[in-house]
């Protein structure tokens, strides 16, 4: 059953649904379709298989655990998993995608890979997985989140990536997704674009939706040998929506799980506060793709704002969208001060560091777990919070006696 | 006067590309009498986007400006109302799709006719979706679109574009975004003689990277014109007399 809803969605035209699709000019037109046409190819060639397989088992260290969370689940109740991708190489489930694109871009002969990222959890995979295969790598990142996750702008240096500041704007990560679409077309011919989450033009949501199943894959069939069951709730954050899109997958047609996605409810749901995109936006088009979109009334783009900067996106993915239209997936939106919250709990009761974007799921979760305290919940920790450790030290660490 | 004509009759066409609510809000008008008294043959208002992928610096740069001067769909079409008592030479729109989604395709074509506006340049638009979802609204009220070619564009989707062209073609010079100069190479000059050897039906104007009367009479000498963009913008970016400037520009360019 499962490999027919991937046989059906995308569809050839790369639709989810009315979602989607590839709405870029005539230039970028002809280098999806080559990408995706590579893809189609490439990808399910037994070599590239065996490869792929090899880099996440001996380079990546996957498989990552699933843990069970003693402590928290004695303080809130129920039973919380959590599927620990901060344990990935690199410290996020970027990686996933990354080894697959540039695997993608090594059998095609690429020389250069650019990617736009917001946390710089993406730009770090990608400079990590261009180190890899001996690819220069490109980066951009608005002014704004260098400021603030400067320990992934040294990360992503030393790994030998240029990084390119982004100044237009609020130099966050819309911005940054402009001018890498900007670099991109100067040489599409030797470059491919690593686009960060299940976002832009066909195939892209595709693609990396595919190399991050590899995280459902795996934590089902590890939480069905810690449990002898299907977990009741899985819960992930979105953003552009990857790491959701890559636990989901394996769990779509299990209906006895029930899917929450969660959306960063920033200071409140006030415009330019938040980018809870699935609660506040409407259907519409940016950076060659249909989607949920916080925009004006005359079809701009809204201003976007959370306190963790890979998920402050005035768009999300299009396969999320249409899982919401089709309420296969619950979203809801958690605020940075539950973030934050969720952050020290995880951290002073089981010992781990979440990134600030995962750390929403944890606060869904432990609200979740309150509420149907005899259920399950399996949580996606799809980074580790190293990055956000001074940022949360300036601005939070009195409140949590530091 | 239509488009159709001025193509029937006239060789080495010159259209100018310019950004509505740009340098001023109400720019719009001005600008437009400013490009008809200079010579131009026909415009293309561009409708400003806040993340327009197939644009430089340049035009990025005013459609950011024009946006927070206050521009927006509805006031531009109030805008090209008035500006219809005062310019004969045929207007385009040229934008991308979100903000006509939001505006409503079927209005905005409504609005396109009661504005005289000819046709529309959509370029993250692509043909087959036109195609399936749009095609039937803009052809019942006879507003047509305009679509862009570029050097990797194959023969054969040439071939299908251009029986579906009721206007002209957008013949992009290079695989690169607006704003950029075309370069002078033997890969685009082979570009420009295969389109020119297709013998198309529709007019075929070129358009990225010109910017002077080199680049432009160079495009003249295998299609019916160049339409120019980023160059005029930055002409009339901090101009204090847009008239004359306008004028001077358009000199230059057609040399």
């Amino acid at each position: 059953m499962s490999e027919n809803y991937f046989k059906k969605y995308p569809s050839k035209d790369g639709f989810y649904k009315e979602y989607g699709g590839a709405f870029v000019p005539p230039v970028l037109e002809k280098e999806m379709k080559k990408i995706a046409d590579s893809y189609f190819t490439i990808s399910k060639s037994h070599n590239f298989i065996s490869e792929l397989r090899s880099i996440r088992k001996h380079y990546q260290g996957r498989p990552t655990p699933v843990y069970f969370c003693n402590r928290l689940s004695e303080k809130y109740g129920g039973r919380i998993y959590l599927k620990r991708e901060d344990l990935n190489h690199s410290g996020a489930h970027k990686l996933n995608h990354c080894m697959g694109e540039a695997l993608l871009a090594k059998y095609m002969g690429k020389k250069r890979l650019i990617a736009e990222t917001g946390a710089g959890q993406h730009g770090v995979a990608l400079a990590t997985a261009a180190a890899y295969f001996g690819l220069e790598c490109e980066i951009h990142m608005g002014e704004v989140d260098m400021k603030k996750e400067h320990p992934n702008v040294a990360r992503m240096k030393i790994l030998g990536a240029e990084v390119i500041p982004v100044s237009s704007g609020l130099k966050t990560l819309k911005e940054a997704v402009d001018s890498a679409f900007q670099s991109y077309l100067k040489d599409p011919d030797n470059t491919i674009y690593c686009i960060g989450s299940v976002v832009g033009p066909h195939p892209f949501p595709m693609m990396v939706r595919d190399f991050q199943r590899i995280v459902g894959i795996e934590a089902k069939e590890q939480f069905f040998d810690m449990t002898g069951e299907l977990p009741d709730n899985v819960v992930a954050c979105v953003g552009g929506g990857s790491n959701a899109m890559g636990i989901f997958s394996s769990f779509l047609e299990d209906d006895e799980c029930s899917l929450y996605g969660v959306e960063p409810g920033g200071l409140s749901l006030k415009k330019g506060e938040h980018a809870a995109t699935m609660t506040k936006g409407k259907p519409g088009t940016i950076h060659g793709f249909k989607c949920y979109l916080l925009q004006e009334e005359d079809g701009q783009p809204q201003p976007v704002y959370s306190v963790a900067s890979g998920l402050d996106y005035p768009g999300v993915g299009p396969e999320h969208s249409m899982l919401r239209d089709i309420n296969r997936v619950t979203y809801d939106s958690v605020g940075d001060k539950e973030a934050i919250d969720a952050f020290f709990e995880l951290s002073r009761l089981e010992g781990i560091i979440p990134a600030l974007e995962s750390a929403h799921a944890v606060a869904y979760a432990l609200k979740l777990a309150g509420e149907k305290p005899h259920t399950s919940v399996l949580v996606n920790l799809s980074g580790r919070g190293d990055k956000d450790l001074d940022f949360v030290i300036d601005n939070y660490g009195k409140d949590y006696q530091i | 006067m239509r488009l159709t004509n001025i193509f029937n009759n006239k060789s080495d066409l010159l259209s100018v590309y310019f950004t509505a609510g740009f340098p001023e809000l109400n720019s719009t008008i001005s600008v437009l009498e400013a490009l008809e008294n200079a010579g131009v043959d026909f415009v293309e208002v561009g409708m400003p986007f806040s993340d327009p992928v197939a644009d430089g610096p340049t035009i990025q740069g005013s459609s950011t400006h024009a946006l927070n001067n206050g521009i927006s769909l509805k006031l531009l079409f109030e805008q090209l109302e008035e500006a219809k008592k005062r310019v004969s030479f045929p207007l385009i729109l040229m934008g991308y799709f979100n903000p006509i989604l939001k505006f409503g395709v079927e209005r905005f074509v409504e609005r396109c006719v009661e504005c005289d506006i000819q046709g529309v340049i959509l370029p993250d638009m692509p043909y087959e979706i036109y195609d399936e979802k749009y095609r039937h609204i803009f052809e019942k009220r006879g507003v047509f679109p305009i679509f862009l070619i570029t050097p990797q564009t194959t023969d054969e989707r040439i071939k299908l574009l251009d029986e579906n062209s009721s206007l002209f073609l957008y013949m992009v010079s290079s695989s690169s975004v607006t704003g950029k100069s075309s370069g002078n190479n033997m890969q685009q000059l082979a570009y420009f003689k295969r389109v020119a050897e297709m013998k198309l039906k529709s007019p075929v104007m070129t358009g990225f990277g010109i910017s002077d009367n080199k680049s432009f009479k160079r495009v003249c000498g295998y299609t019916n014109g160049a339409i120019i963009g980023s160059a005029y913008v930055s002409a009339i970016k901090n101009s204090v007399d847009i008239e004359s400037d306008t004028l001077s520009f358009v000199k230059r360019i057609r040399g």
